[in-house]
């Protein structure tokens, strides 16, 4: 997007307050302010101006409105994320969909539900509790994330591994197109005819259209669900854990690993009776059936037991299945206090090369002199490094990106990803040269282009100009003598 | 067990400097789907480029080239206690991943373990330009860039030749059951949603001829106390029977002289008010029917319905077959189609007659 607006802020104000509520209709520094950034708050911008829409026929008129003068859109849910995909463009508009927060239609029977984007993720599992009946996926900001942002990033959690990501539970997406259309991709059936649109626009993060309606598929609450804590004095013995489990035929709900210095810093903040002097701590928490649960909590025990746990403890009540999880789940603002700041990580890699990957983390982390604690979606592969630094620091926070992004780089290596869950925004923007060679960077570019011709949908986010790629690896070739590009790619 | 992508690069970058047409052939065992063959255009033969990239069980990944059997997969798979839990229907013993994955294809454990799509973690596939192009990855979590290898699944290979496919494969159950009840049609969307809804093993739900059949598979035990627990009789040789249903080698699908249809539909809606044959599955679904109609007729029953019907095999073939379009989702596929293969070249008018 590079066209010029054909609009200035005060005229676009002025025709968006012809049909919005023009209390909804943001132009003031002081209430732009907070939408200056996402979860990623170390990138900002100030947009030039927000708009909270209240119906779809609404959100339509912003679209043709910003097409026609070639005005760049941001649509924001919560404003959660972790990419900065949700940063506003300094010439541009910010989608709020916040009016949007209303649960249209629970069908029980059908298990099924009919939402507006800016539905909060946990609030549909508190809503359709009643019929017994919960969402899969859970990700760490479920208490505030929305639906539609969910759609956006093909959110993942802690469940993914046996209930799948956000795409594997959907069954369709109303959305409006940048040319303001309405459109409904996938139907009320499991598939649709033809080629899968609704796999392709989750997880495109808000480059492709703006989500006015998910209609998600719910899932019977498991009768009973109990968690193993194991602790192993090497992360080696941790990992082949992982893989002793899985390859015994037993697809645990959720599977957790923990590193010594995230062990320590959660069990600190939560008094989770975590063993703080193992190496590696796994979390492997088995649902199902009362009877299938209780066979596999004793098969998974014995074979921990075998693979060298130095310590097991299963709960054996809610409450202590809870308090188990409370460390996991409170590993981030428990990191948070031993560090003024911390950066976290999102690449996924193949299970096997977990001792190597964080050998090497460890390596990276002497030499650029910041410590690094690690939590782990070991059952499916999703690494979530997190980098201590002090952003008070001059110079701080650039060395903490540039141990990220190899970080990064060492999980494309080694047969991965640079992002599981979090999204690519503005901030892994640049690794995507590592894991796409041009002509698929361009493939990119054409889909996008299929959807949104003059670019004008959260432009700069997602996938880089082939122009910014070159020059990105070439950079990065002089300074590392990396060669993982042609490594993935050759 | 070969490596065939140069040869298949090379015959695509041929036809597109000679403007010809290609039409793609793993197996052809599922030449009956779609619109029929454009007759002027190449075939474009994957069946040699077979064989296991990469499998590693602990991982629960395999990465496949396209043309390899799915029996083949299958057999692999089995000596390490794993499975294709989609459970992709073979029409025959050339039945291939690629095609199985063009063609969205999955079985009756398809509301409960997921759909091809959904086990697709990536695809590596040369578009109209042949240019080799790797989409995804080999793990279970990746979401760089757009998902434009859950994209390829019900193409028809519309978008390219998909050469490898990597997939999420899973254990085998232990232990599988299989129930069995007489039940009238318009009681049984309500029992079938009812089933599904209970947290029980349960990976099968249909009905055929007066009778329900649910299919119970997991840990012995679970399904062992969930059998005790649910009315219906344990069939002997259910495995059997949900074969046939994989397979479409049951009697309901058998000869080709009455139209097989398709809809895929809100599992809840009532039963569809058509004289003919009906085999509901998927608990609700997924319906076929057999009968003379046409598409326009059926279409109003699958929109009240939720959904879209298709006429999956024989009838008249040179028309549409696949639920018909709105306009801006046309103008889209169009834009789509054309982004990956702006020659045109690939599988012209199969899935669509305007794509």
């Amino acid at each position: 997007m590079t066209t010029k607006p054909k609009a200035s802020k005060a005229q676009l104000a002025e025709q968006f307050r012809s049909f919005i509520d023009p209390e909804y209709v943001i132009t003031d520094d002081e209430t732009l302010k907070p939408y200056e950034c996402d979860g990623l708050a170390m990138y900002r911008e100030m947009p030039m101006l927000v708009v909270l829409p209240e119906t779809v026929e609404q959100v339509q008129r912003v679209m043709r409105i910003c097409h026609e003068n070639d005005v760049p859109v941001v649509a924001r849910g919560a404003g959660t994320g972790l990419c900065a995909g949700a940063m506003p463009h300094k010439e541009g508009v910010v989608l709020s969909l916040a009016k949007f927060n209303r649960i249209l239609n629970i069908d029980p029977l059908g298990r099924t539900a009919r939402l507006q984007p800016g539905v909060r993720n946990l609030a549909i599992s508190e809503e359709t509790a009643q019929f017994g009946l919960y969402y899969g996926p859970d990700p760490s900001s479920q208490i505030a994330c929305t639906i539609g942002g969910n759609v956006a990033e093909n959110s993942g959690g802690v469940h993914c591994l046996k209930y799948g990501l956000t795409v594997h539970n959907l069954l369709s997406v109303e959305m409006v197109t940048a040319e303001g259309e309405l459109i409904t991709v996938g139907s009320d059936g499991l598939d649709s005819c033809g080629m899968d649109l609704l796999a392709l626009v989750t997880g495109s993060e808000g480059l492709l259209g703006v989500v006015t309606e998910v209609k998600v598929k719910l899932l019977p609450k498991p009768e009973v669900a109990q968690v193993i804590m194991a602790g192993f004095d090497s992360v080696e013995k941790g990992g082949d854990a992982v893989g002793g489990i899985i390859s015994h035929g037993i697809i645990p709900g959720g599977l957790e690993m923990m590193d010594g210095h995230a062990i320590v810093a959660a069990d600190d903040f939560a008094q989770a009776g975590y063993p703080r002097e193992a190496k590696a701590l796994l979390l492997c928490e088995v649902d199902g059936t009362e009877e299938e649960v209780h066979e596999h909590i004793a098969e998974a025990e014995e074979l921990f037991r075998k693979l060298g746990a130095t310590s097991i403890r299963t709960s054996q009540s809610e409450e202590e299945r809870a308090l188990l999880w409370k460390g996991r789940k409170s590993a981030f603002p428990a990191v948070g206090r031993i560090s003024p700041d911390y950066y976290c990580m999102d690449g996924t890699i193949p299970r096997r090369h977990l001792a190597r990957v964080l050998l090497e983390m460890e390596k990276m982390s002497e030499e650029y002199g910041l410590r690094v604690a690690n939590v782990f979606h070991a059952g499916d592969g999703n690494l979530h490094p997190l980098i201590l630094f002090d952003a008070n620091v001059p110079g701080e926070f650039e060395t903490t990106e540039a141990f990220g992004s190899r970080i990064l780089e060492l999980c494309v290596e080694v047969g991965g990803c640079i992002t599981g869950e979090h999204g690519v925004g503005v901030e892994k923007i640049r690794q995507m040269a590592v894991q796409f060679n041009d002509e698929e960077l361009q493939q990119f570019h054409d889909v996008k282009a299929a959807f949104d011709p003059t670019g004008i949908l959260n432009p700069g986010k997602g996938v880089p100009t082939l122009k910014f790629c070159q020059e990105y690896r070439s950079i990065e070739h002089k300074q590392h003598k990396h060669e993982q590009t042609d490594a993935a790619h050759g | 067990m070969a490596d065939m992508t140069q040869q298949l690069q090379e015959q695509v970058l041929q036809a597109r400097s000679n403007g010809q047409k290609l039409n793609i052939v793993g197996g052809g065992t599922k030449a009956f789907m779609g619109r029929a063959a454009d007759s002027d255009a190449g075939a474009l033969s994957v069946a040699e480029h077979t064989g296991i990239v990469e499998y590693h069980p602990v991982e629960l990944v395999l990465t496949v080239r396209a043309g390899t059997p799915i029996k083949d997969i299958e057999a692999a798979l089995a000596e390490e206690g794993q499975c294709l839990h989609f459970e992709p229907p073979r029409f025959g013993s050339a039945s291939t991943i690629g095609g199985t994955l063009a063609c969205n294809l999955s079985g009756p454990a398809r509301p409960w373990s997921g759909s091809v799509r959904d086990q697709v973690l990536g695809v590596r596939l040369l578009n109209g330009k042949g240019e080799h192009l790797r989409f995804g990855g080999q793990v279970m979590k990746n979401v760089a860039g757009y998902d434009v290898s859950r994209l390829q699944a019900g193409a028809m290979g519309t978008l390219g030749v998909i050469t490898e496919v990597s997939l999420k494969v899973m254990p085998k159950p232990a232990a599988t059951m299989t129930l069995i009840q007489d039940m009238a049609m318009d009681e049984v969307i309500d029992y079938m949603n009812r089933r599904a809804g209970e947290p029980k093993p349960i990976t099968g739900a249909c009905w055929l001829d007066g009778k329900v059949y649910l299919r119970l598979s997991g840990a012995r035990s679970a399904v062992e106390a969930t059998a005790e627990k649910w009315s219906g009789d344990v069939m002997e040789n259910g495995d059997d029977f949900w074969q046939q249903v994989r397979d479409l080698q049951h009697d309901f699908f058998a000869g080709n002289d009455v139209p097989l249809w398709r809809f895929s539909v809100d599992s809840t809606a009532a039963t569809l008010n058509m004289e003919g044959n009906w085999f509901i599955d998927w608990a609700g679904s997924q319906r076929w029917y057999r009968g003379e109609a046409t598409l326009s007729d059926l279409e109003p029953l699958a929109k009240a319905a939720g959904g879209q019907v298709s006429l999956f095999r024989g009838g008249d073939r040179s028309g549409e077959v696949m639920h018909s379009q709105p306009e801006a989702l046309k103008a889209i596929q169009r834009r789509v189609k054309n982004s990956f293969d702006p020659d045109g070249i690939f599988n012209p008018g199969r899935l669509y007659s305007w794509l």
